[in-house]
């Protein structure tokens, strides 16, 4: 399997060591990492199962508004990172496939790479006190 | 000194005659004399532009005889055109010569790239170290040569080196025939350099293995370093089926 860019990997080693949940996708939504916290929100983890594709992903969670509005896959804030090439912020509720429902704050950042590579997006996940 | 003292610079030669300088150290000082006459054209690769992998460019003569064309390829920085960069040092009051007054002098800013120089494929990538940082791959009728002289490939992940697809320089090493890789640090140096840029000469040899290398050129020595230094550092390593040969000033390899 060819090699990950090397702004992907620093950024996956650099997840690794984070205490806060952070999601790493690729150019194509595919899930490339997620880290120890997220696996808590996942509800699996990376180790065992590696990476999850666009279409998986969708299936996993219930993702709506704080208000419980539905929020489509496309306006996700990390789908909207990747797809705009610009930060995206949102509170949202997700309730994963163990039934686990938690209110969370999100920041998805583009991941443009040197020499104008777009090489996906990440984001950092932030669980409410106070939705 | 029998490792040498000067920084990185390496000399290409392919079996058409092109000239490939790798990085332009203070070595370069050396390679000056061997520069034929007639040669028409010298591409130099530069993997970053800390000063060690630059500091004999302004001294290498061929780049003000506007009879040979001189290509310069370099990392690309989303801030400022390789071309600004390399003022910073070419240019008044740190030395006397604008880089605009080099008239047969082209600047090429490049990233993760192919691209053909003479008989040579150059496979550029960004590699791990501080700063856009490339490594290169160089292949030439079924030879092949990886240049990573400034590479900290240990920050890959904790797996490294076993996952290829997250280990940082992988790829440019891949079956090569020979690699020039950065082997500055000890075990315990590296403990307390972490983030710095560099490698062990183990996590030199262990990627080398792993990518399937030929022969791992030990590169980039210390300067706080003696001979006995690099000699024990060297000892300490097990090779196993890997070859490995310590990089010294003037050393010469065919492939």
């Amino acid at each position: 399997m060819t090699q990950e860019p090397i702004e992907v990997i620093l950024l996956r080693h650099w997840a690794s060591y984070m205490a806060i949940p952070i999601w790493i996708c690729g150019p194509d939504g595919t899930l490339v990492f997620y880290n120890e916290p997220a696996e808590g929100l996942l509800g699996r983890r990376f180790d065992e199962e590696g990476e999850i594709n666009t279409a998986e992903l969708a299936d996993l969670f219930v993702t709506t508004d704080l208000d419980g509005t539905p929020i489509p896959a496309a306006d996700l804030p990390i789908a909207r990172a990747l797809s705009e090439h610009h930060p995206t912020h949102r509170h949202l509720r997700i309730r994963n496939g163990e039934g686990r429902e938690v209110a969370i704050e999100v920041s998805a950042f583009p991941i443009e790479g040197q020499g104008g590579r777009h090489l996906g997006a990440f984001a950092a996940l932030w669980e409410m006190t106070t939705p | 000194m029998r490792y040498g003292g000067d920084t990185s610079a390496v000399q290409v030669v392919g079996d058409d005659g092109t000239w490939l300088l790798l990085d332009a150290g203070s070595g370069l000082l050396h390679v000056t004399p061997l520069v034929p006459v007639e040669i028409e054209r010298i591409d130099i690769l530069l993997t970053h532009l800390h000063m060690d992998h630059i500091q004999g460019l302004g001294f290498f003569y061929p780049l003000r005889d506007a009879g040979v064309e001189t290509h310069i390829w370099g990392p690309a920085s989303a801030v400022r055109s390789l071309t600004r960069r390399l003022n910073r040092y070419l240019s008044p009051p740190l030395f006397p010569v604008h880089l605009r007054d080099l008239r047969s002098l082209q600047i090429h800013d490049i990233a993760s790239d192919r691209f053909t120089i003479g008989g040579f494929e150059i496979t550029s990538d960004l590699i791990a170290h501080p700063g856009p940082t490339l490594g290169y791959r160089i292949e030439e009728n079924g030879k092949s040569l990886a240049y990573l002289p400034d590479h900290e490939p240990a920050l890959s992940g904790r797996e490294f080196p076993f996952d290829s697809r997250w280990t940082s320089g992988f790829d440019l090493m891949a079956g090569v025939d020979v690699v020039i890789h950065d082997a500055q640090y000890t075990e315990a140096e590296y403990a307390q350099r972490v983030g710095w840029g560099h490698a062990t000469v183990e996590h030199a040899r262990m990627l080398a293995m792993q990518a399937g290398v030929g022969e791992l050129v030990t590169f980039h020595h210390d300067p706080e370093h003696t001979d006995d230094d690099i000699d024990r550092m060297l000892a300490a390593v097990d090779s196993g089926p890997l070859r490995v040969t310590p990089g010294q000033a003037g050393l010469e390899l065919s492939l």
